[in-house]
């Protein structure tokens, strides 16, 4: 690693308390991957002592921007100003040196270590020997100067959710920050810690100590909050200004667009047929055995696409990955043809069960087996894969991969190629392929298109469509809603694991929407 | 077709390459290691060849070698088909050793015929190895707990019990400083193969390998454990009940160790005493890490391992090293081996073709 600038030790910057929050202008910020620009010659400009809100949906480019602020990413076009000059930022390190510090959704801390010897390995220079006395006096001091205090010796692990983010804050105000980037800081705390710990940080940044940049989706922060706000959608900043001047259904309209909704392609009207799908009451944890379903109850029915929408962690993932068997259910019950389901292969086959996950390559592919074998996830143990139900026939599954990948335009050297080596969106093809190939009596798909090009986003919403025309029951859980109001008959939103709110997609108001997916409960209009 | 076959013929040198080249590197290795020792290590590698393959004597003892090692490396190669890394193919040797000379203690007596009796014990024997890696599969599978550390504790407590079991209850009061059971009676021994004095265990190696191959390969049940080894995830998508896959698995590779143990105390030991505790079990995760856990390719290499031990008499009586050094050179291999393991997929005998990478 080439030698960066050596940023002054640590203690010698705690010991200004006194120095003033910086201000950071982004202009004209460009970021592409491959093919996909994720940001569009984005400007934004935050003042020195303001809170500033970056707001919108999911995969409308937020991350990648801060992640370009932070030197995590590097912008193809565009700078970065702090205090009116042009940086050049290449890793996080660099950020640091220039005061910027970043709080990420989830905890960073070391779990096992004391919050005193947390703020003190987070140093860019820690000395070899530390003289943990002279270390507790100068933290001490520092925390005497802030509005909170945190009990310096207890492990960070036995803290509360928000006490572990305020030692986060602490830390990067410990190590000198002056401007803060939070990304979505409010999502793993109960709404009292929130409202705490954004007035806290409103408190140190009217007495201009701080300049803040907060990531959320939640209106309500932004107006309590944020004294300006940027609104991003599809890489674009498509608006923003004075708090003081918007109101909660401008944001909404600014953030998922009101866009007429194209019409739905090649749909048939027609009514809905007996219910294939039907959860009761369903309840599971995340991977930390925190609740994520808490008790989901909905039907899906022949020839009618039932659409989730939500923001990205209010549990439609968690929901997919029970309906995947990826998840052992905590309670209520699921029902698939009518049968109680398991997630049982005899189950998804009798009745027709397929499922296209978000994530592919980790959810529903074995990397190092070729395409050929991935395709035939599902039918591997029946002719003409199969002899006899155990003898696998290689020339059948070779067969069938060839005869799928022509079909679906998947691009591969050849169908023994390892998945693994295929672009995202052939991957997701090679998926699609297998999944819809057969009888599909029922569909679950979350996320069926993310990052994939118009063309194949427009092939795959086709191919959804033409599958509910036929009669199939399909789940779409999507973060995008306009691909919800697009395919949809019904829409349900989830927020923090409910689901707030169910409309038909003919009738749907995306400001209600919005303003459900954002956790604010809309007044009847 | 032409194409997509010299692509998979390609593809299995460059898996192969590693092991290929640990074998060099260590032999290199070893070379200088008895140097030190004064000796020149062309004629060490001389003699060893002359002493694994140089005469007919040579090979039959290099290929007695090889049957135990051939069954005790399927104890591991199976189970890492579902990603699983088991290393207590000693603990399941013993096991199976112990209930084939119990078993075929307790049925010799009943003038039942000779074959059906062998048959038993090696049931037996299957049965308690198989037992044994599956109960780690389901410590795995149900706990949570690390297969590779739980395997290889409960080879300690197998050897334990099996002591205890041995200088115990079935001990032989005529054995007097080496505990044993009593011997199997000389009809239930395994026999040679024909024209060999090679025990037929050697066979049951090969067929053992020949079809764990054809299992893991050729059936839908070893593909959807091969699923189940490359993403549990998506098996789970898939439907197939993992838990039950990983239990089957890890018996039959614990049967296989068992089948060992059988074949070592039915062919070569008579009885179950401590001389069964002689590092097959462990000298089986070397082969079949050598062998990139390819059920077929774990003949070749227990051959060449069989050899390097079948050398060891010679190296002691010709040049005066110890027995052991040939035990050097396995470390040696396993250590360079495992490290060889991160060049796995750098090797590229042809640029990859740029539309995979497109798009």
């Amino acid at each position: 690693m080439k030698a960066e600038p050596e940023p002054a030790p640590a203690v010698a910057m705690v010991s200004r308390p006194g120095a003033p929050a910086s201000d950071l202008e982004v202009v004209g910020l460009t970021k592409r991957f491959g093919a996909f620009t994720a940001l569009d010659s984005v400007d934004l400009r935050v003042r020195a002592g303001t809170v500033h809100a970056l707001l919108g949906e999911n995969g409308a480019g937020k991350s990648t921007l801060v992640k370009c602020v932070m030197g995590f990413y590097r912008a193809d076009e565009g700078a970065v100003l702090i205090g009116g000059r042009e940086r050049t930022i290449d890793n996080p390190r660099a950020a640091h040196a220039l005061g910027i510090g970043m709080v990420y959704q989830h905890f960073t801390l070391v779990p096992s270590m004391t919050v005193l010897e947390n703020l003190v390995m987070g140093r860019a220079h820690v000395p070899p020997v530390i003289d943990w006395q002279a270390e507790r006096r100068a933290v001490s001091a520092f925390m005497a100067g802030m509005p909170f205090t945190l009990p310096l010796d207890v492990p960070t692990a036995s803290l509360a959710a928000g006490e572990k983010q305020k030692a986060e804050i602490i830390k990067q105000l410990y190590l000198s920050c002056r401007f803060l980037i939070l990304d979505e800081p409010t999502s793993v705390l109960t709404p009292e810690e929130a409202d705490e710990i954004l007035g806290l940080l409103r408190r140190m940044v009217e007495a201009g100590q701080l300049s803040v940049l907060i990531i959320t989706h939640k209106f309500r922060e932004v107006l309590a909050f944020a004294d300006s706000v940027t609104v991003l959608r599809r890489g674009r900043a498509v608006g923003g200004g004075r708090v003081a001047d918007l109101s909660v259904d401008d944001m909404a309209r600014l953030m998922i667009g009101d866009r007429e909704i194209a019409a739905p392609a090649a749909r048939k009207a027609q009514a809905p047929g007996e219910a294939r799908l039907e959860i009761d009451a369903l309840t599971a944890d995340d991977d930390h055995g925190e609740p994520a379903v808490r008790g989901v109850s909905l039907r899906v029915a022949s020839g009618e696409i039932l659409g989730i929408a939500g923001v990205s962690g209010n549990g439609q993932s968690v929901l997919v990955e029970v309906l995947a068997g990826q998840r052992r259910p905590t309670g209520g019950s699921m029902r698939l043809g009518g049968e109680d389901y398991q997630a049982r292969r005899s189950q998804m086959l009798r009745h027709g069960l397929s499922l296209l996950p978000e994530e592919p390559l980790r959810n529903a592919c074995v990397g190092r087996m070729s395409v050929a074998e991935n395709m035939a996830f599902r039918a591997f143990d029946r002719p003409p894969m199969a002899r006899a139900g155990w003898w696998l026939r290689q020339a059948g599954i070779r067969r069938a991969a060839r005869d799928l990948i022509a079909r679906y335009r998947v691009k591969t050297s050849s169908p023994d190629a390892p998945i693994a080596t295929l672009s995202g969106g052939n991957v997701q093809r090679a998926v699609l392929a297998r999944e819809l190939s057969g009888r599909v009596d029922v569909l679950v798909a979350a996320n069926p298109v993310f990052g994939l090009d118009f063309a194949a986003v427009a092939d795959i919403h086709a191919q959804i469509v033409e599958a509910r025309n036929r009669g199939c029951a399909v789940l779409l859980v999507s973060e995008d809603l306009d691909e919800l109001l697009e395919l949809a008959d019904r829409i349900l939103v989830m927020f923090d694991g409910r689901v707030v709110l169910e409309t038909p997609a003919s009738r749907a108001d995306r400001t209600t929407i919005g303003r459900a997916m954002a956790g604010h409960q809309a007044p009847v209009i | 077709m032409v194409e997509a076959g010299g692509r998979r013929f390609e593809a299995m040198i460059e898996a192969f390459l590693p092991p290929v080249f640990a074998v060099f590197f260590s032999m290199a290795l070893f070379g200088a290691f008895v140097a030190l020792a004064g000796v020149d290590p062309i004629e060490v590698y001389r003699l060893m060849a002359t002493g694994a393959f140089g005469s007919w004597f040579s090979v039959q003892n290099t290929l007695q070698r090889a049957a135990p090692l051939l069954l005790t490396a399927l104890c591991t190669a199976l189970p890492a088909q579902m990603g699983m890394v088991v290393i207590g193919g000693e603990g399941a040797l013993v096991a199976g050793g112990l209930a084939a000379v119990a078993s075929g203690l307790a049925l010799s007596g009943l003038g039942l015929p000779v074959l059906l009796v062998q048959f038993a014990m090696a049931l037996a024997a299957m049965a308690a190895g198989g037992a044994v890696i599956c109960f780690a599969g389901m410590l795995r599978q149900m706990r949570g707990v690390n297969e590779t550390i739980s395997s290889l504790l409960l080879t300690y407590i197998v050897i334990a019990v099996f002591k205890q079991i041995v200088e115990g209850v079935m001990r032989d009061p005529a054995s007097l400083n080496k505990p044993a059971t009593r011997a199997l009676p000389d009809s239930l021994m395994l026999g040679m193969l024909p024209g060999t004095d090679v025990h037929v265990g050697l066979l049951f190696g090969l067929l053992f390998c020949l079809f764990g191959y054809v299992l893991i390969y050729h059936t839908t049940f070893g593909f959807a454990a091969r699923v189940v080894g490359g993403n549990p995830r998506a098996a789970r998508l898939a439907g197939l009940p993992v838990g039950r896959l990983v239990l089957i698995v890890t018996a039959l590779g614990g049967a296989a160790g068992g089948l060992a143990g059988m074949v070592e105390v039915a062919a070569i030991q008579g009885r179950a005493s401590a001389a069964l505790i002689a590092g097959y079990g462990f000298s089986g995760i070397l082969v079949a890490f050598l062998a990139r856990q390819n059920p077929l390719a774990v003949i070749p290499v227990a051959f060449l391992l069989g050899g390097i031990a079948a050398s060891g008499g010679l190296l002691q009586r010709r040049l005066g090293l110890p027995d052991a050094t040939v035990l050097v050179l396995q470390g040696i291999l396993f250590v360079t081996l495992l490290a060889s393991e991160t060049l796995t997929g750098r090797f590229h005998l042809r640029r990859p073709t740029a539309e995979v990478k497109e798009a």
